[in-house]
């Protein structure tokens, strides 16, 4: 019930909203006019979007809006970080609350071509996997027949998880709960082998169990879950902006630039670093930047494997491998088109 | 004394706007317009707004692959297969299991506790008032989530399963049965039972009448007994035993075979009742106290026991108290049992008003739809209990 009032609100403000999104001016004027950047982030996840207890914002998605700032401002803190509810989110961006959203957003078709707004790129390859208890002894999703299995109602989680058991035949039983926090606790209590969401949730999740070392995530990604950044469809200069921040992150990490050695790499002979770190050529412009656009968001954020580590990976909590999301060269999806 | 002088009415005199009978179909006809005019501009709107927003409306979703599983079903549903319209069903029928389950034990519940309350054992009657207070006065939704962790909590796994006598296992994923399987022969058994069923009823039909015309009393009880119970396990054991049981025993995960109950149910039933009795109770407290005290102390004079009493004397007079706001209460339990979305119970809001509003995005239809559905258990559930009121009500001579 709640939810349908939600959706029939959150119609009545895009009724509302689709003509004053109309700007006059572009969002990035209208972001330097301010002074600062509103990003809409996700309101407490573990790597991706969470508020320290010093109210500083860490996070995978934090980064990108950091990163952004960087670019515009020289200076990654000139971010105002809005939390948003995933029922919330799309609204707030339509209506202009935000200048993007980053955070952990799936790419779909519908939302893509249904809601005004652009998925720009995606930032964390994501797909619905399975908890199961150490216990249990299993190591495959395929072993689990017969089994349990607690899951979130809503989005496409028990789509996936009917279409992966019809795929591999096997016999199961779905119990479904309104919320992620009451799906937890009926895992917690035993009433399912396992506990299925998507796998950096999983990460995420697991930190909030009080021995969060007896479970383990299966290895089995049952669904596609391209996570990434989110902006209205009106401004395609802003779109650019956002969608080639991220692939600067990605550029220097693939040219081996990072927040240590960028002041070296400026002075490098590569062709392909001095472009984009602006030594040669003035790529920022045409995106409304200047030419040392990139060089400002690896020298004050790093690039996408340092900010990965850093939230997600083996720097942090989480300890999430790389997986999907190494790079092209090293066999995983991340690739940014060429600066030139 | 004064006389008040009446002046005659006369009609067809007075213009027809001062005529109290033409002004008051005015003002209903104005207001039927209004009401009317209200909903058909609402409708509009909503179907207009729809149209721009390009959200899909219409009922043509109904007969779209669902593509989801859930646990409890009384229908056969699968993910391959089955559409949104037999998911309606499925959370449909979950929702009235409960509910008549519920209605039923709660009345038991509801009348002991009531009763319980008024005892002159003064322990009894105290249990009852805490009871009734501390269950009528905190909030349904958290009992329910007290329950579903008492239910699911101190419940071993599958693999640890308590073994209870006849075959049956209890762990955190429910209880199990044994499933009987009738075997050739087996038939006669259910026919048996359902004749001596219909027996036991006719029986005591006519035990009654003979009762009310002689005043000779029957056994009733036994003789129901042996028609309904002894009779077909005779029937059993003459047949060589033609009814079988699958056991639930472990299989992997969890445990396969026999009928499974979900804790879900179990919980949203202990909760459901539980708090409806507390209502209830009340209920027929008020109902016992609204008969006159000289109705039992002329029972006791007469010589008749306290359980006699009450059985023949009070609890009749009482119920004509007792049955409109009894029927009140069976409809907050029916409508109540939507709070099971809470605890993962697949009732009609979960499923259908959850799940297939989310994947059709369409939520004006399917909750007008799951509206329509309460609305109409509701009234027929208070059509049925006024036909008994009517037929409770004092026979006036």
């Amino acid at each position: 019930m709640n939810r349908t009032v939600t959706a029939v609100v959150a119609t009545g403000l895009m009724l509302c909203t689709a003509g004053a999104a109309q700007a006059q001016t572009t969002t990035l004027a209208q972001v330097k006019n301010r002074g600062q950047l509103n990003c809409g982030v996700s309101p407490g996840l573990a790597g991706f979007g969470v508020p320290d207890a010093q109210g500083k914002w860490t996070g995978l998605d934090v980064d990108l809006c950091r990163a952004i700032a960087a670019a515009i401002f020289n200076d990654p803190s000139k971010v105002k970080y809005v939390p948003l509810s995933s029922k919330d989110r799309f609204t707030a961006l339509q209506a202009g609350e935000v200048d993007l959203l980053s955070r952990t957003s799936t790419w779909t078709m519908s939302r893509d071509t249904a809601l005004g707004l652009s998925f720009s790129t995606v930032n964390y390859y994501d797909g619905q996997a399975f908890m199961v208890r150490k216990k249990l002894g299993v190591d495959s999703a395929l072993k689990l027949g017969g089994a349990s299995i607690c899951t979130q109602q809503g989005t496409t989680t028990e789509l996936n998880l009917a279409d992966f058991f019809r795929i591999n035949n096997i016999k199961y039983e779905v119990v479904a709960f309104n919320t992620g926090d009451e799906t937890i606790k009926a895992y917690e209590a035993g009433r399912c082998d396992a506990f299925s969401d998507d796998s950096s949730a999983l990460y995420a999740q697991r930190l909030k169990f009080e021995a969060p070392d007896e479970h383990i995530v299966l290895p089995e990604i049952i669904s596609k879950e391209p996570l990434g950044p989110v902006v209205r469809s009106s401004d395609t200069q802003w779109f650019n902006l956002v969608k080639w921040s991220h692939f600067a992150m990605l550029n220097a990490e693939e040219l081996g630039i990072t927040k240590a050695n960028a002041d070296e790499q400026v002075k490098s002979t590569n062709p392909e670093v001095r472009r984009l770190l602006g030594v040669e050529g003035k790529f920022g412009e045409a995106i409304g930047l200047s030419a040392d656009w990139a060089y400002r968001i690896v020298k004050q954020v790093g690039n996408y494997g340092e900010s990965f580590e850093a939230n997600v990976g083996s720097g942090s909590i989480l300890k999430i491998a790389r997986g999907k999301n190494a790079l092209w060269t090293k066999g995983g999806l991340q690739y940014a088109p060429p600066v030139r | 004394m004064t006389t008040i002088p009446t002046e005659p009415v006369q009609p067809g005199k007075a213009s027809l706007l001062y005529d109290p009978k033409i002004r008051g179909y005015v003002y209903q006809l104005a207001l039927l317009a209004v009401v009317g005019f209200l909903i058909y501009s609402a409708a509009s709107n909503a179907i207009e707004n729809l149209r721009a927003q390009k959200i899909a409306s219409g009922f043509g979703f109904w007969h779209n692959a669902a593509g989801f599983d859930v646990n409890q079903k009384l229908i056969p549903f699968s993910a391959s297969g089955s559409t949104y319209g037999q998911a309606f069903w499925v959370g449909l029928l979950n929702t009235l299991l409960v509910a008549s389950i519920g209605i039923v034990l709660a009345t038991f519940l509801g009348f002991f506790v009531g009763v319980a309350r008024l005892s002159s054992n003064w322990i009894l009657a105290k249990i009852a008032m805490v009871y009734v207070e501390v269950i009528r006065n905190l909030p349904l939704l958290l009992q329910l989530f007290f329950w579903y962790n008492a239910v699911l909590k101190p419940l071993p796994n599958p693999r640890q399963s308590i073994e209870l006598p006849a075959g049956i296992l209890l762990n955190n994923r429910g209880l199990y049965l044994p499933d009987p399987q009738l075997e050739p022969g087996g038939s006669l058994i259910v026919l048996t039972f359902l004749l001596g069923l219909v027996g036991a009823i006719t029986f005591r039909y006519w035990a009654r009448k003979q009762q009310e015309a002689t005043g000779k009393q029957y056994p009733v009880g036994w003789i129901a007994l042996g028609l309904v119970v002894v009779l077909p396990f005779f029937v059993y054991l003459l047949m060589g035993r033609p009814i079988t049981f699958i056991y639930p025993e472990l299989a992997g995960f969890n445990l396969r075979g026999g009928i499974q109950i979900f804790p879900e149910f179990v919980a949203l039933l202990v909760g459901l009742t539980t708090y409806t009795a507390a209502f209830i109770a009340e209920v027929v407290r008020a109902g016992i106290l609204a008969v006159s005290k000289g109705q039992s102390e002329a029972a006791h004079a007469l010589g008749l026991r306290p359980g006699a009493t009450l059985k023949l004397v009070v609890i009749p007079q009482a119920m004509r108290v007792i049955i409109p706001p009894l029927t009140s209460n069976y409809l907050n339990l029916t409508k109540n049992s939507s709070l099971a979305v809470a605890i993962g119970y697949p009732d009609l809001v979960q499923v259908f008003t959850g799940t297939v509003l989310n994947q059709t995005g369409q939520a004006v239809e399917v909750v007008a739809i799951t509206m329509a559905v309460y609305l109409t258990i509701s009234l027929v559930t208070s059509l049925f209990m006024n036909i008994y009121n009517k037929r409770m009500a004092l026979v006036e001579r």
